[in-house]
């Protein structure tokens, strides 16, 4: 089948316009005239020079070719795939938001911090927290921030910033990356045999070295961690900041908070459970919240309320500094607080009790096809192994790209580490009983053909734009922008592209 | 135990929940939070307040947004790292295709040729305005990329000092010095003579244990760097030479590619994207061919699939922290594809003589502007260097008081630059983009000449 | 079946050695490729850099896994194997010959002794459930 399969480069013709600008309405307008001559490009960009008319139908070419949450389900686990409000959308854009630049005085925004300094205090309850930053762009960056911040209250009242962070086995790779750019050592901890941590472990590795524990709750299993206020307080025994990976903040909204369970530091992704959009990739949001003892170290500049007005409080001698120039992704934050605002208190709640319910769902439908590592009742995830089906040579991977030929998106795979051929589903509260039945009927139709016909699986998918594409090529030879020759083409039959997979030595 | 809440986002009904609850063999939900300890759970209602209605909720936020001084109420004159250059109308209606803007990561490349596509497209202009040989899918904004640029240059030199000119935005420096903590990087400024950098004086800085020098191009002040001076400087050394652009002024102005730069970063926040009070912006990477592999951030590349038809794939992906974790070139995990794409889309529809046109109006409107305001008695430039599409006034009275008059007659006027540099106190930034008429910058001069009169 | 070549040296992680004279050629294994998967870089020292044993020296990266290269001898790199820029895929296609990596000037030839021989390495490789 042939896909559209134009770049906008090959659609350009010399001459053609795509833009409105009006005339110069100053005397002197050629740059030339105006700059050093030292400092003039040469030759132009090679930008395209295309009509509006081929803009417009180019992107929207472009965007048929991508699975999105509004035309197909996405079942990928700790991403909260959840429905993106409209509503959300148009408030972000309102002009007062969209056109306010970000160094007008204070007392000419008012509006936009309050809807700051409110939209921290919304979170901080939500998370039991006493103080909310707003200011990192996506979780990684809340995590690189909430490192920080740790190390900054172990450097003001030790001298030291200590040398070690302690992290899961199963964690999500952004938790020891952030570690090390802040500029410690992670030491993995093993999980037991129910999925949690591993207590005696944990106890081996406490010292008064560890910075911090990084911890998910619930963990990347789905499950929750039943020993976690034991182990926040043998944290605490050592000095050591307990620091929660708000991932998988979906599960727990009205039912617990990480401030109560025994957490220093949270952070929160935006566009996980507070459904702004994932827009192929981002922009995110990554508020990280905090307890009273860390409030000097948080980022600068804080919204501030005093009496009846807000202010940007740039006096924090102790502060972190800065995690982006101006103070955080505003028009991300306009969408949580439109959102916290569209949903209540008990529309909160309803949102961790029916994702809840929807993973156990999937659970209970598909325990018969697929092995379980983690048996017992699962939080807003679920993981699965493909174990099973790999014995008739079926991998993951080839689960994955059936779906999209049978109109979903995938599950995420081969995450967590700890489990083999791992399938994890997350269906979030948004989706109905109907699409889940028809999600779970899927993946059973896929596992009676692992075993019937296992070459139905391998040769998918053949029902999007394109098949299974050369990873190995597009690695070996890497082509990262257009420059007007010819495409690249196979060298040699390529083998099916494996997902990305760490070989622990 | 459950609430019996109906709301527009939650699909399921009481029934279908009870049918749910039958299948699965449990008769309370509450099953499900068994291994929650009994003291952790909240055991009240969150101390939120109680749900709105989608009008009540429009008429609160808008009342939220209406009270501020924006861009469409005023002539905005403010500068200093993001900018009010005009967003065609068809980039809003691009980027509210659901496909574009619902859609996830693109992992399973398959089901996402549409977003890979327009982030090599997008990897392609950048690296045409900034003449490097590979741009990645975009970070953050223009200060976390610098900040990355001066992780990479110690990873890849080996060495640790990052020097840095006071030209730089003194944001993103902030920014940078947060990145450089853990690491423990030393970071040496380099002060600023009449504008630009005092290239004596960074002579002076960098040794052979500088990992890199960064300047800002044009610099915060608006003004022109040397950027072979600089490059010279940085290379004798062996340190890598990073610059920091603004992407519009490239049309017109020499690519730091040419002038041998290593690392060039930016924020791209102008490029079809509005002022959104600071975000989510537009980290610009680009860097030479040699250094791909230490490069932060995500990259598209084009390949073939099953059939040899042409396709594209996340690649380079060992280098990411799912894969290297604790080794990682970064711990990025999103880029910021959505605002890449509105830039993507701006810069297809600017075009090759678009974007110069909006530079050469933007530069042209500066200049002008920079004269009728110099004229006002008691104003001057502050700074002799040149500049693009901002500039430094001398005031002879209070630059927030000036600031404060000026809203009265519907203008922002600028940033008082005594906020960053004392020795600034009695300055002002202006900014002048290709959306400023004559007439709005004449009514500023007139404005200011009755405010300092 | 000539997955271990006797002649060889082991670690374990997974590197082989040959001795030739004083000094050392050294690879990776045949688990170790098709554990990878296509290999798609090798990120190698310089000439004349010092390596000891069982610390990195270098990167393998595959499509799908990146994985630290170990040092079986202590010694000084004096040959690297150019040819892998522009055919990586030689660590798959030969890991024992074209696909060599490096040849370590060797400093403490005692070092072998703590290395397994092809018996031992493939009996390690199946306890660790991969060995074939």
């Amino acid at each position: 089948m042939s896909a559209y399969d134009k770049l906008i480069f090959e659609l350009s013709v010399p001459g053609r316009v795509g833009y409105s600008l009006p005339d110069a309405d100053v005397p002197e307008a050629d740059p030339a005239r105006l700059l050093p001559t030292a400092h003039l490009r040469a030759r132009p960009a090679a930008l395209p020079e295309v009509s509006e008319v081929d803009v417009v139908r180019h992107y929207t070419r472009l965007s048929r070719m991508n699975y999105g949450v509004d035309t197909h389900f996405y079942p990928l686990g700790s991403c909260t795939m959840k429905y993106n409000p409209k509503l959300n959308e148009d408030m972000a854009r309102l002009p007062g938001f969209a056109r306010l630049h970000p160094l007008t005085p204070d007392d000419a925004t008012q509006g936009a911090l309050q809807l700051m300094g409110t939209l921290a205090d919304l979170l901080a309850e939500i998370v039991g927290m006493d103080a909310v930053s707003l200011q990192p762009a996506a979780g990684a960056q809340g995590e690189l921030g909430g490192v920080l911040i740790v190390r900054a209250y172990h450097l003001d009242r030790e001298g030291s910033p200590r040398k070690k962070v302690l992290v899961p086995d199963s964690a999500h790779g952004t938790n020891p990356a952030s570690t090390t750019i802040a500029g410690y050592e992670t030491i993995l901890l093993k999980s037991d045999t129910n999925g949690e941590v591993d207590l005696l472990d944990l106890e081996r590795n406490l010292d008064e070295d560890v910075a911090a524990f990084m911890i998910t709750v619930p963990n990347t299993l789905g499950l929750f961690e039943s020993r976690i206020l034991e182990i926040t307080e043998m944290c605490h025994a050592k000095g050591t900041q307990v620091y929660m990976d708000g991932a998988n903040l979906n599960a727990l909204l009205g039912i617990t908070r990480p401030g109560d369970l025994g957490f220093d530091v949270v952070h929160m992704n935006l566009h996980k459970t507070f459904t702004t959009p994932h827009g192929g990739g981002g922009p995110g949001a990554g508020p990280v919240g905090i307890k009273e003892h860390l409030e000097p170290f948080l980022p600068v500049p804080v919204p501030t309320r005093d009496g009846d007005r807000y202010r940007l409080d740039w006096k924090r001698p102790k502060s972190i500094g800065k995690l982006q120039s101006f103070w955080g992704n505003f028009g991300m934050l306009v969408r949580a607080y439109a959102y916290i605002r569209t949903m209540g208190p008990d529309g909160l709640r309803a949102v961790s009790e029916h994702a809840i319910l929807n993973a156990n769902y999937i659970k209970a439908r598909l325990q018969a096809d697929y092995d379980l590592p983690y048996p017992g009742h699962c939080m807003h995830e679920v993981v699965f192994s493909a174990r099973r089906q790999k014995r008739h040579g079926v991998a993951a991977t080839d689960i994955a790209k059936r779906l999209l030929d049978l109109g979903f998106y995938a599950p995420s795979i081969y995450f967590p580490l700890i489990v083999e051929e791992a399938l994890m589903i997350e269906p979030t509260e948004t989706e109905s009983k109907e699409t889940i039945d028809d999600f779970c009927d899927a993946m059973i139709r896929i596992a009676r053909e692992a075993e019937t016909a296992p070459e139905t699986l391998l040769a998918a998918p053949v029902t999007t734009p394109v098949r299974r594409l050369d990873q190995t090529l597009a690695a070996r030879q890497p082509n990262l922008r257009w420059t007007g020759g010819p495409s690249p083409t196979a060298s040699r039959s390529s083998a099916a592209p494996g997902p990305g997979r760490s070989v622990v030595r | 135990m459950q609430h019996s809440v109906r709301m527009r986002y939650l699909s399921n009904t009481a029934d279908q929940r009870a049918e749910m609850l039958e299948t699965i063999g449990v008769s309370d939900a509450e099953a499900f939070l068994e291994r929650i300890p009994a003291k952790a759970r909240l055991g009240r209602d969150l101390t939120v307040p109680p749900a709105l209605a989608e009008s009540e909720l429009v008429a609160h936020v808008r009342a939220l947004a209406e009270s501020n001084a924006h861009a469409a109420d005023y002539a905005c004159f403010l500068g200093g790292g993001a900018y009010d250059h005009y967003v065609p109308s068809v980039i809003n209606h691009l980027l509210l295709r659901s496909e574009f803007f619902t859609a996830y990561t693109p992992y399973q490349p398959e089901a996402s040729q549409g977003t890979l596509r327009s982030i090599y497209e997008y990897q392609t202009m950048i690296c045409e305005l900034t003449g490097m040989d590979v741009t990645n899918a975009s970070i953050y904004d223009g200060g976390s990329a610098l900040a990355e640029a001066a992780l990479m240059a110690h990873a890849v030199t080996e060495r640790e000092q990052i020097v840095v000119s006071r030209a730089v935005s003194p944001l993103a420096r902030q920014v940078v010095a947060a990145y450089c903590a853990g690491p423990r990087l030393p970071i040496k400024t380099v002060p600023w003579a009449d504008g630009a950098t005092d290239l004596d004086a960074l002579q002076k800085a960098v040794s052979d244990k500088t990992a890199a020098v960064m300047i800002q191009y044009p610099n915060f002040f608006g003004c022109l760097e040397d950027l072979d001076a600089a490059a010279a400087v940085a290379h004798e050394r062996g340190a890598l030479f990073v610059v920091a652009v603004d992407p519009i002024a490239l049309a017109v102005l020499r690519p730091p590619g040419e002038a041998g730069a290593d690392i060039v970063v930016g924020e791209g926040q102008g490029l079809g994207n509005h002022l959104a009070f600071g975000g989510p912006y537009l980290g610009l990477f680009s860097c030479r061919k040699e250094l791909v592999r230490r490069m932060p951030g995500r990259l598209v590349g084009a390949t073939v699939d099953r059939d040899g038809q042409r396709g594209f794939v996340l690649t380079l992906q060992t280098r990411e922290q799912h894969i290297r974790r604790e080794k990682a070139t970064s711990n990025i995990c999103t880029n910021v594809a959505l605002v890449a794409l509105a830039a993507t889309v701006y810069l297809a529809l600017m075009g090759k003589e678009g974007l110069r046109k909006v530079a050469a109006l933007s530069t042209a409107k500066a200049h002008y502007a920079a004269e009728a305001l110099g004229r006002v008695p008691g104003v001057s430039r502050r700074f002799g260097a040149p500049f693009f599409k901002e500039f430094a006034l001398r005031l002879p009275k209070s630059p927030d008081r000036v600031l404060r008059a000026l809203r009265k007659r519907k203008v922002l006027g600028g940033i008082a630059l005594g906020q960053f540099d004392r020795s600034l106190r009695d300055c002002l930034l202006v900014a002048v983009t290709e959306t400023r008429t004559r007439a709005e910058i004449d009514a500023y001069a007139e404005a200011l000449a009755g405010v300092v009169g | 079946m000539a997955n271990y070549p006797v002649d060889l040296r082991y670690t374990q992680e997974h590197e082989w050695a040959r001795v030739e004279g004083r000094r050392a050629r050294v690879g990776v294994t045949h688990y170790a490729q098709d554990q990878l998967g296509d290999v798609v870089f090798v990120e190698l020292p310089k000439v004349g850099t010092r390596v000891r044993h069982m610390q990195s020296f270098g990167v393998v990266e595959s499509v799908k896994a990146v994985s630290d290269l170990f040092a079986p001898l202590s010694g000084e790199v004096a040959e690297v194997n150019q040819s892998l820029t522009e055919h990586p895929e030689q660590v798959n296609q030969d890991p024992y010959g074209a696909g060599w990596l490096i040849v370590i000037e060797m400093s403490d030839p005692k070092e072998l002794d703590a290395l397994m021989n092809a018996a031992d390495y493939e009996a390690y490789l199946q306890k660790a459930g991969g060995g074939h």
